[in-house]
């Protein structure tokens, strides 16, 4: 008897520490989140801080414009080139399983992932600003196609999987040539799936700071020229960040601000379209 | 798939194009991603040979920095990745687990879902976001809160002597907290995983929750959780900025936790734009062909762990 409540009172406590390490783990979330609002709304209550480009310390009046147009242009560009090539990969990946090739590009997706983005910054210094001999947008927008390409790929892959092959078995019963089956039968059903790892793999380009540090490098101005450095939010956290000037600290926490709100709200719209990738796959 | 004979040629004479060219097409597309790493790791090899040739298996070991003199050894940066990483993962690690475990049980929807939500948003958060946040936040309330009183009463404990707010101590706490998601979600898989038959006979012979999920789960998920956890150590050891920014930048092997280091990612990301001359740049580089052939060995070995963990479940 007394052995058993033993046993019953290990069960209750280790409940109970599995849940409150649950809560300790969600606490981080609740603080970063507080504080960004907190100290990022002096800044961002301000409507010039969209519209207006850095000044000198103590100048009132700047702005985050040239960073945020700057982001928006690099991952622009990046998903121009990581999207369309992500996609075809992915519905190879899934198309194909079968063979030992896709077994390899798979892994290596996988790895891509978890390869340090610095290391892909170095990459694309050495590919596209050396030779160039200047920093530019397009070679920050290499850089993030790269980290972006993987991600698009294995999401892709696993949207194609998640379509009954009831409807590509009929494509290929009317006789339609399998690249028809694939792109005009599987990849609009898949659609939402698509669509919604190419908004996550939006959402992490836009957040990173690392691969664009010797490549975008950061610019004062306003830029829209692609060849010419360009700002980004995380740059500009980044570096105002560690100034010791408050104002430019402020700054800091404002993008900051921007940028966690933007990256949540790419984050929440994803989720909801996979929620009806999932019904949908559901009624094929 | 089989296509049978008529099929075959059903679909030759309607085609316009034979269906092998398009599946060499998307083949060749998606060799990108394998081709970008291999790129990748040979781009940084050919930019670091004039280091790598000049100081030979010395510049793992060496310990000096100094661009003025052209000294350069990896040893402090590679202490400082490793021990931040090792760190965070011993904090991260029981966490993790625990909702893992509390995420991959059947019943109580709501709440999973919300913690499961969470768990990913936290994964969304950029990581120069926690690096401010840890920069002005954390860092300042565990150097006043932790690390200081702590320092003051073991102060003849070398290892715990000397608190600073920018130290490898915030660096681990942070990277704890950025690895917690990835943790999470590859452990919950992997325990998902587990055969529903082992659990429900646990049950059906008496054993309690913590019975069923400490002696029957968690050992057959083990070797799931193990690549889990070096696959979490990998994005540890990859993690840039965040660190960069708490780290407190200082090339040496650190005294005590709570003093300021240096980890590889952060040496290139505050110098290299200001590298200049042949050998300054490629020892950075050389830093960074450290970092990524460590990280991409990581990868491989868990992610060979987890696939033969969940593989299982779908037999």
């Amino acid at each position: 008897m007394n052995r058993n409540r033993r046993r019953q009172s290990i069960n209750y406590s280790s409940i109970a520490i599995a849940y409150a390490l649950t809560g300790l783990a969600l606490i981080p979330l609740g603080l970063v989140l507080w504080f960004t609002i907190a100290k990022g709304l002096p800044a961002a209550s301000h409507p010039e801080f969209f519209f207006n480009v850095e000044r000198p310390v103590d100048v009132p009046g700047a702005g985050i414009a040239h960073a945020i147009v700057g982001t928006l242009i690099l991952v622009g560009i990046a998903s121009l080139g990581a999207i369309p090539i992500g996609v075809l990969g992915g519905i190879y990946l899934a198309e194909y399983a079968t063979s030992r090739w896709t077994d390899w590009v798979r892994l290596a997706c996988d790895v891509l992932v978890g390869t340090p983005s610095i290391a892909i910054g170095l990459f694309a210094y050495a590919l596209l600003v050396a030779p160039f001999h200047h920093f530019s947008a397009l070679s920050g927008s290499g850089a993030l196609a790269v980290l972006m390409l993987p991600i698009i790929m294995r999401t892709t892959e696993g949207a194609v999987r998640l379509i009954p092959s009831g409807l590509r078995e009929s494509g290929l019963a009317l006789g339609l040539p399998r690249w028809r089956v694939s792109l005009q039968l599987i990849l609009p059903a898949a659609a939402p799936g698509v669509i919604t790892g190419a908004l996550l793999s939006v959402a992490r380009a836009s957040g990173e700071t690392a691969p664009l540090l010797f490549t975008a490098f950061g610019n004062p101005f306003l830029n829209t020229d692609p060849t010419q450095p360009m700002q980004s939010l995380p740059l500009t956290v980044f570096h105002n960040a560690l100034l010791p000037y408050q104002s430019l600290q402020e700054q800091a926490w404002g993008a900051a601000l921007v940028l966690v709100v933007m990256v949540l709200l790419i984050n929440l719209t994803s989720r909801y379209v996979l929620r009806r990738q999932i019904r949908l796959a559901g009624q094929l | 798939m089989a296509a049978s004979p008529t099929a075959t040629a059903l679909r030759a004479t309607t085609s316009p194009k034979p269906p092998d060219r398009f599946r060499t097409l998307l083949g060749v597309v998606a060799a990108t991603a394998p081709a970008a790493l291999l790129v990748i790791v040979v781009v940084l090899l050919q930019q670091a040979w004039p280091s790598v040739t000049h100081f030979g298996l010395g510049f793992l070991t060496g310990s000096a920095w100094n661009p003025v003199t052209l000294q350069f050894g990896a040893w402090p940066g590679i202490f400082g990745t490793v021990a931040t990483s090792l760190m965070a993962l011993v904090i991260a690690l029981p966490v993790g687990i625990a909702v893992a475990v509390v995420l991959a049980e059947q019943g109580q929807a709501g709440v999973r879902g919300a913690v499961g939500i969470a768990i990913e948003l936290l994964a969304a958060i950029p990581s120069v976001v926690y690096g401010i946040w840890a920069l002005y936040v954390l860092g300042p309330w565990t150097f006043q809160h932790l690390e200081s009183p702590v320092s003051d009463r073991f102060s003849s404990i070398g290892w715990l002597s000397t608190a600073s707010p920018r130290s490898l101590f915030t660096a681990s706490l942070v990277l704890a907290v950025m690895i917690l998601p990835t943790l999470t979600a590859v452990s919950r898989d992997v325990i998902r995983a587990v055969p529903r038959g082992l659990k429900e006979n646990a049950i059906a012979l008496g054993s309690t929750w913590w019975e069923t999920t400490w002696r029957v789960i968690l050992p057959s998920a083990r070797a799931g959780i193990f690549g889990a956890t070096i696959l979490a150590l990998g994005r540890a050891l990859g993690e840039t900025i965040a660190v960069t920014m708490v780290i407190g930048n200082n090339y040496q092997i650190p005294q005590s936790i709570f003093s300021p280091a240096y980890t590889l990612a952060s040496v290139i990301a505050n110098e290299f734009t200001e590298a200049t001359g042949d050998l300054y740049p490629a020892a950075l580089v050389e830093l960074g062909l450290v970092l990524i052939l460590v990280t991409l060995s990581a990868n491989v070995i868990a992610l060979v762990l987890v696939r033969s963990a969940t593989a299982r479940a779908a037999i």
